[in-house]
């Protein structure tokens, strides 16, 4: 009676979706800096248990049998490779420049597969219906054309040009106005959105999103803000997109299936979303496996 | 003015948001962060609340950091119809003891599972369960009735006290189809004037 009640966690017999090649040789965060300074945390990448801490100012994580993983320090957090060629990891120059505050807004789970939390991420067209009052408002429902391409020898996919009205965009936003964004996919679970601040249209709010594939329907989402934003205080920044993501959270763990379809017309749009379909081709090209529906 | 401190993914907090929202009350609220920060266990914070604890509510010189407490205070002072408390007391506080019972299972489970603390809540959960099975009896024969609230014909606080975690049930993995009586309740108490969403809940 207990079982019949509770719902199935991302328990998974496709074990070779759990040795993915491209996953193995990708970088995946695990734990934040700020997170790790209050103890070791326990966590799982792609089935694997490991224990991540920082030792004299050194990432380590290891593997429940005590084996060492290879770990790096970037952008707030401790990344780990658990394969033998390691990809080149991106970088987000931008988070460099002066006046900017880098924020860790947690890490949260969420039980869908990781590209459905990226692919979310990367549809401005239900942010009326999810983020009403915040991201979009009916009747504002259409997304003008946008411009989509692969850079990076096909490593990158950007989307740009891509403009919305959003009647609060940010946390110090007074009024509603047409956002201007710029999407990047600079690996197949990370997306980073560049955003017109509120305040100073000339700049960009950076918002990344970083999902740690525990498994193929269990995903570990690390948020990283970095807001032109003066009035805010930490906790209205963070509270601000916690807000956004905790929106999104039952639309993603309620999705059917939850592991994203990946072969062309498998799930048509309603609205014609360029970017989700260029998402699905650009996993495709890798050759995917992990959390996917494979053509 | 009446001060909230609250955290917005908080149910606890939900409960005195969705209290002061129905009863019309003007307030100020200050956000904590609660997660990932841990600015509750501040030491600016904890001069409000000794213990660490959310929402907390001053309110002139009362300060108040626990969610029961502070529903039957709101109630108590600032319900001028009197029917949100006064009308069966007894009654009601039982049922604000099932919420706080709720929200150190079924509310706790939750927050573990979306924060990734990478802790088991399968031992919270099967603290919830009985929980869960007492009030969807209840709200049967209470309907049967035609009793169509926790206590009696209209909303109380015993109400807010248990709905903010089990219409959250799903993010703690626990799915409503076996509790009809709870689904047709929650509907009842999303047409309450003044009802409020938060994320994860949606309105009607
Ligand atoms: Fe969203």
């Amino acid at each position: 009676m207990l079982a019949s009640c509770i719902m199935t966690r991302g328990n998974d017999p496709f074990i070779d979706e759990q040795n993915d090649p491209v996953l193995l040789d990708q970088w995946h965060v695990v734990a934040s800096i700020a997170e790790l300074r209050r103890g070791p945390v326990r966590t799982i990448l792609l089935g694997r248990r490991l224990t991540v801490a920082i030792r004299q100012d050194q990432p380590v994580a290891h593997h429940a049998d005590g084996a060492a993983a290879a770990t790096m320090l970037h952008l707030e957090y401790v990344w780990v490779c658990l394969g033998q060629k390691p990809a080149r990891l991106f970088d987000i120059p931008e988070l460099a420049e002066p006046e900017r505050r880098v924020v860790h807004a947690g890490s949260f789970g969420v039980r869908t597969s990781p590209p459905r939390a990226i692919e979310n991420f990367l549809d401005l067209g239900h942010f009326p219906y999810v983020h009403k009052d915040f991201l979009g408002l009916e009747p504002h429902t259409e997304v003008p054309p946008y411009r989509v391409s692969t850079e990076q020898d096909g490593q990158e996919l950007f989307a740009r040009d891509c403009r919305f009205f959003q009647p609060r965009s940010a946390a110090n936003a007074s009024e509603g106005f047409i956002v201007e964004y710029v999407y990047r996919v600079p690996h197949p679970l990370c997306a980073v959105l560049y955003k017109l601040n509120p305040l100073d249209r000339d700049r960009q709010d950076v918002i990344a999103l970083f999902c740690q594939p525990v498994g193929p329907e269990q995903v570990r989402a690390h948020m990283l803000v970095s807001l032109l934003d003066d009035t805010s205080d930490d906790a209205e920044l963070i509270g601000f997109q916690q807000l956004i993501f905790a929106q999104d959270k039952p639309i993603l763990e309620n999705q059917v299936p939850l592991r994203l379809p990946l072969s062309p017309g498998a799930e048509v749009p309603v609205r014609a979303d360029a970017m989700s379909v260029a998402y699905r081709r650009y996993l495709a090209a890798l050759g995917l496996r992990h959390g996917v529906i494979a053509a | 003015m009446i001060r909230l401190h609250h955290y917005e993914l908080s149910a606890e907090c939900y409960k005195v948001r969705l209290l002061l929202s129905m009863l019309g009350l003007a307030h100020e609220t200050v956000q904590v962060d609660m997660y990932p920060g841990a600015a509750h266990l501040s030491d600016s914070y904890r001069r409000l609340s000794p213990l660490g604890r959310l929402p907390v509510v001053e309110d002139g010189d009362l300060v108040l950091d626990d969610a029961n407490a502070i529903l039957v205070h709101l109630a108590a002072s600032h319900d001028p119809g009197g029917t949100w408390f006064a009308r069966a007391p007894g009654q009601i506080a039982q049922w604000l003891g099932y919420g706080a019972a709720l929200a150190a299972s079924l509310g706790a489970a939750r927050l573990m599972d979306c924060f990734d603390t990478g802790m088991d809540s399968a031992p919270l959960i099967a603290r919830a369960l009985p929980i869960l099975d007492a009030l969807d009896r209840h709200l049967w024969l209470e309907a049967a009735e035609g009793h169509f609230y926790l206590c009696g014909t209209g909303p109380t606080i015993a109400d807010i006290a248990c709905f903010a975690d089990t219409v959250l049930a799903e993010e703690a993995g626990v799915a409503l189809r076996r509790y009809p009586a709870v689904r047709r309740w929650h509907d009842r108490v999303r047409m309450i004037p003044g009802f409020i969403v938060m994320p994860g809940v949606f309105p009607r």
